[in-house]
């Protein structure tokens, strides 16, 4: 009896990927699904840090997919590695720091190198033509296939009919007359797909998943590189990014306030790391100031956490400042005002 | 008593889940591992792990800064 051929689906959490995945899995072809974790992710959990937001529902979205299918999901960290591609990407950047197109060539590489390790045979992607601007043309889809190595063994369900014919296809494992032949931006042929396999609660159709995209986030990121002077980054790094609100007053250095008790309590796992400081005669922010301070940064320091305190209108605040010594010193400062502060500081 | 404890505390959703995936691999059917973690999801995302890969969720103990997951390995992987 010949075995069942066995693929992998790259489930991203959204609905092309699910849908990708189920149509493989009506002919008959075992299914697991992968998905990977690059430190950029946009989870509704990094969400959950702010206090007010903890009463939204929250589901890994790629979890969720693979229990509406019934398969296995496996979460791969690839945060290291993933350093390259968002360093130096070899196809360019999208309208932030995206770099969408050597992103889904590495990913389909990883699953390439999975599915060799694991004994599967060929890899589905939720990929639509024209779908996405930079990395779901025409034009690239040839290139990813060739530039991961998965070659014909990556297999576009939504749009095979719009692409040569792969491995699966050839092999019989698949049949071309039952994949689809979807392209463009539209969602209806999506839409209409979920409604026949009875998938009415998916996540938003066609939604960033990634931080990168984000422009205010591309930002930060750049300044983080610039006030460093290379391009590098730590997962701490690009988790604290998404958390505060960022201001640089100085070239050398950077306040990250939080804005809320959820963000203070999260940077409080910090405050080992960082120089911080928080107002004491009033309720306020926990603060930390990255990079190196010099003559007067930490009472300017100061005065920005008093400013986002609850004793922004007094006269005088007392601060606490540490520094990484566990060096502790009391600070009474004036309150920075709303006016005393640049725009150009808020990253 | 757990075969395993996993500290997970202070990691954000997914790594819990990814480090508790990594930490199953290494224990038998019928051992149990102990998750501590600190963020909210993975009072989801452990249970929804668990269930695709067909372990059980013994106790989920939530406390004011840590939530504690006790897992049975059914099925390993």
């Amino acid at each position: 009896m010949p075995r069942t051929p066995r693929a992998v689906a790259l489930i991203s959490g959204g609905l092309d990927s699910l849908l990708a995945a189920r149509v493989v899995m009506e002919q008959g072809v075992h299914v697991e699904g992968i998905n990977f974790y690059t430190g950029f992710c946009v989870e509704g959990h990094t969400h959950a840090i702010r206090k007010k937001d903890r009463a939204r529902p929250k589901r890994n979205n790629a979890l969720w997919s693979a229990e509406q299918l019934g398969i296995k999901l496996h979460i791969i960290d690839i945060i290291d590695e993933y350093k390259h591609v968002v360093l130096n990407p070899r196809h360019g950047y999208g309208s932030n720091l995206n770099p969408c197109l050597d992103c889904k060539i590495f990913m389909v590489e990883k699953a390439h190198e999975w599915i060799e390790a694991n004994d599967f045979d060929f890899i589905v992607t939720g990929e639509v033509i024209g779908q996405r601007p930079m990395s779901q043309r025409r034009d690239t889809m040839p290139v990813i296939a060739r530039d991961s190595g998965a070659a014909g063994r990556l297999v576009r369900p939504l749009c095979a009919k719009n692409l040569p014919e792969t491995l699966p296809e050839r092999e019989g494992w698949l049949d071309r007359d039952r994949l689809h032949a979807f392209s463009g931006r539209s969602r209806k042929p999506q839409m209409a797909l979920a409604g026949k396999f009875g998938f009415t609660d998916y996540a938003q159709p066609a939604g960033g998943c990634c931080f990168l995209t984000d422009r205010q986030y591309s930002v930060k990121l750049a300044d983080l590189w610039q006030s460093r002077g290379r391009r590098d980054y730590e997962l701490d790094d690009i988790i604290l990014l998404k958390v505060g609100r960022h201001l640089r007053p100085r070239p050398g250095f950077k306040l990250i306030v939080g804005r809320e008790e959820g963000e203070n309590k999260f940077l409080e796992g910090y405050r080992k790391h960082f120089v911080h400081m928080f107002p004491v005669s009033h309720t306020g922010p926990l603060v930390l100031l990255d990079g190196e301070l010099g003559e007067g940064d930490l009472e300017l320091a100061a005065r920005l956490t008093a400013r986002f305190s609850k004793g922004r209108d007094a006269a005088s605040v007392t601060v606490q400042a540490g520094d990484l010594d566990g060096n502790v010193q009391m600070l009474d400062v004036v309150p920075l005002q709303g006016q005393d502060i640049p725009v150009d500081w808020y990253l | 008593m757990s075969d395993m404890v996993l500290d997970a505390r202070r990691l954000l959703c997914p790594l819990p889940v990814i480090r508790t995936q990594d930490a199953v691999q290494q224990l038998q059917q019928g051992q149990t591992l102990r998750v501590l973690c600190s963020d909210p999801g993975v009072v989801h995302d452990i249970p929804a792990w668990c269930r695709v890969h067909g372990h059980e969720v013994l106790s989920i103990q939530e406390g004011e800064d840590e939530i504690v997951i006790h897992i049975l390995v059914c099925n390993p992987d």
